[in-house]
């Protein structure tokens, strides 16, 4: 039975709807279509970091540059549309996707060529970027008014009912579903995360794709950059402080194993939802702000305990008749 | 406006009977300080301190400063007007105790010393001059709502972290003095911890919550901008006003847009009038600084001291549609 289906998954996607019909019953107003529309666009930006950092989490690394690059990148294009009103809006997203490749590219060498831990390697680059966006912008901000109405406007133009936001999220789960099971780049991932040195005898060279993890989660991350700046119409230096934690976590409650290795895209995206659903509510059912803070944290806790728990129904019994009297005793 | 034109003829007077001929003639060399040049906060103070000028007739404006925000560079300037003799000097300082010794230099030569927008400890100034004061901020933030609510409402509170010092103290003001405000109902305090996307998120979950919320006051320059975002994003504009304190700079769109009628925060132009009119006060007409004394500073009414020597100028200054083009490109 759970060959067919994913154990994880369900749990969460379980505990998603529990949640939300318990606020449902203080606030009923937040599961109605529009509302939840609304959910799943703020957690948007939230759903396509989870997938790139989950990438570089199964190839065994971590990536805690992420809103550091999605902060620069953001101040990055803001400043290029002040400069340049006029720039057609896909030009200022490939830009935004090469810039942040391009500092994805730099961690990526980073643990390639010179072996050093990731952890340490986004560390510093987290800070690198974040003192990067001081020097650009002078610690001043772009403001609403100096950006230009098409930069602002996109993300939320509406398509088919939702804003230009959200199907660029549901258009990146689409591709990395598809990434992650069909292209060999998706399977060795899974496999330099799984067992790097069973990876190498295959002919998959780790480091590279080590690399490539990282350029991936970086070009998301410039993605992103560009759409967080736009939807909430301001950068400075300190959008997005701290958000890589929330990246990660959701990550974690999706059950992707931080030994590399375990995961998928549907885990990512439920792990991202459930924390964008905790974070809407907590404003409107009324909890001390006091409170929302130990709420946030104990919600992780449980998912991840949830997880450790369907995790470890894992081992499988391969000798068959060996079996049998195991299950014969209760 | 009376008061002081009284003063400044009986110390013109003063000055007629006890000074030489030569020296009336020089004028009064008045040195702003400011934290670093090129700043536009502190070149609109410095526009301030030409209008008193202009209004006392003698004095000359020495702006000047660091090229960049450091104590050091600061002592390097100060240190050079001690040697020009200036008359006065008011100070932005960079460092509450680094500029101390340098300013206590320029006391024992007789140059009059004030602080003003940034502090020096006491040691090192006669008065330090503070924009404003908790309470006219707290009472502000809530008369910005009140005032476009004629029938009353319902307003929330959008502040920064839980723990944040000035937040706390502001919203506690403002609750002694709701009182002067019959109608208005504070139905929530929420906190976007000075993240964009998080004071965008309680924001937009205030308008949920309270169908029928007036007004979000966020006295916080991250929060104001993220909730008038979440109103123009929300369709609210004209049913929720977003007002608080803010920067023009940051603000100019919201109110372009309607999300915001007005907002407030202090005015640099009347900060560096004031500043010099306090340092011309200390300087030319023998004003003794000391706690409980009121002295005069022009069309800003008077300065009245505590303890610490310390005073607030005035009411923070409100920004709106009619006044924000002129401020949007100074600070």
């Amino acid at each position: 039975m759970s060959r067919f289906i994913p154990v994880r998954e369900t749990i969460l996607a379980a505990a998603i709807l529990v949640l939300m019909f318990l606020i449902a019953s203080r606030f009923p107003g937040f599961v109605a279509p529009s509302n939840l529309a609304n959910v799943f666009n703020d957690t948007s930006p939230l759903i396509i970091l989870a997938l790139g950092q989950m990438v570089v989490i199964l190839t065994r690394c971590i990536d805690l540059s992420v809103a550091a690059n999605l902060a620069l990148t953001g101040m990055a294009v803001a400043m290029i549309n002040v400069a340049m009103p006029g720039l057609p809006i896909p030009v200022i997203i490939a830009i935004a996707i090469l810039t942040g490749s391009f500092m994805g590219a730099i961690n990526g060498i980073l643990v390639w060529k010179l072996a050093i831990p990731p952890i340490v390697v986004t560390l510093g680059t987290m800070t690198i970027f974040r003192g990067i966006i001081f020097l650009i912008s002078d610690g001043k901000w772009v403001n609403s008014h100096e950006m230009s109405p098409a930069f602002t406007g996109f993300p939320r133009a509406e398509l088919l009912g939702l804003p230009v936001l959200s199907w660029i999220a549901v258009a990146t789960v689409l591709i990395f579903a598809v990434m992650m099971s069909r292209t060999p780049l998706g399977r060795s991932i899974f496999a330099v995360g799984g067992n790097p040195h069973a990876a190498v005898y295959t002919g998959i060279n780790v480091g590279k794709t080590q690399f490539l993890a990282f350029v991936i989660s970086g070009a998301l991350a410039g993605l992103t950059g560009y759409l967080w700046v736009a939807r909430y119409a301001v950068a400075y230096v300190d959008i997005a402080g701290g958000f890589e934690l929330e990246v990660v976590a959701a990550c974690v409650i999706g059950g992707i194993s931080i030994a590399g290795g375990i995961g998928s895209v549907g885990g990512a995206v439920l792990g991202a939802i459930f924390l964008g659903v905790v974070k809407n509510a907590l404003p409107v059912v009324n909890i001390s702000p006091f409170w929302q803070l130990a709420i946030s944290g104990s919600a992780i806790l449980i998912a991840v305990a949830f997880n450790a728990r369907a995790g470890r129904t894992k081992g499988r019994i391969i000798l068959k008749s060996a079996e049998k009297p195991v299950g014969a005793t209760p | 406006m009376s008061v002081f034109k009284k003063l400044a003829a009986s110390a013109a007077l003063a000055g007629a009977m006890l000074a030489t001929p030569a020296v009336a003639q020089d004028n009064v060399r008045i040195a702003l300080v400011v934290k670093a040049l090129g700043i536009g906060f502190f070149e609109a103070a410095a526009e301030g301190a030409e209008e008193a000028a202009a209004e006392l007739g003698n004095v000359e404006i020495i702006y000047t400063g660091p090229t960049d925000t450091t104590a050091e560079g600061q002592i390097e300037v100060i240190n050079a007007l001690i040697a020009q003799q200036v008359d006065a000097i008011a100070v932005s300082a960079n460092d509450t105790d680094a500029l101390v010794p340098a300013l206590e230099r320029a006391m024992q030569r007789g140059i009059t010393v004030i602080s003003w927008d940034s502090g020096v400890a006491p040691a090192g100034r006669q008065l330090h001059l503070n924009p404003s004061s908790n309470p006219l901020i707290g009472n502000m933030i809530i008369k910005l709502a009140a005032d476009h609510l004629p029938d009353g409402g319902e307003v929330a509170v959008l502040s920064a972290t839980t723990t944040s010092t000035n937040q706390n103290t502001w919203i506690d003001e403002m609750n002694k003095v709701m009182g002067n405000y019959p109608g208005i109902e504070v139905v929530a305090t929420v906190y976007g911890d000075d993240l964009a996307d998080k004071s965008y998120r309680e924001a937009t979950g205030l308008m949920q919550s309270y169908p029928d919320l007036d007004a979000i006051i966020a006295p916080t320059s991250v929060g104001i901008v993220a909730a008038a975002q979440a109103v123009v994003d929300a369709g609210k504009v004209g049913e929720v006003n977003v007002t608080g304190l803010g920067l023009p700079s940051e603000m100019a769109g919201a109110v372009e847009s309607g999300a915001s009628q007005s907002f407030a925060i202090w005015n640099p132009i009347d900060l560096g009038y004031s500043a010099t009119m306090l340092a011309y006060e200390l300087s030319q007409n023998g004003v003794e600084a000391a706690p409980g004394a009121e002295i005069p500073m022009g069309r800003m009414g008077s300065l009245t001291l505590d303890d610490n020597n310390e005073g607030a100028m005035a009411d923070p200054f409100v920004y709106d549609a009619s006044n924000i083009d002129q401020f949007k490109s100074i600070f």
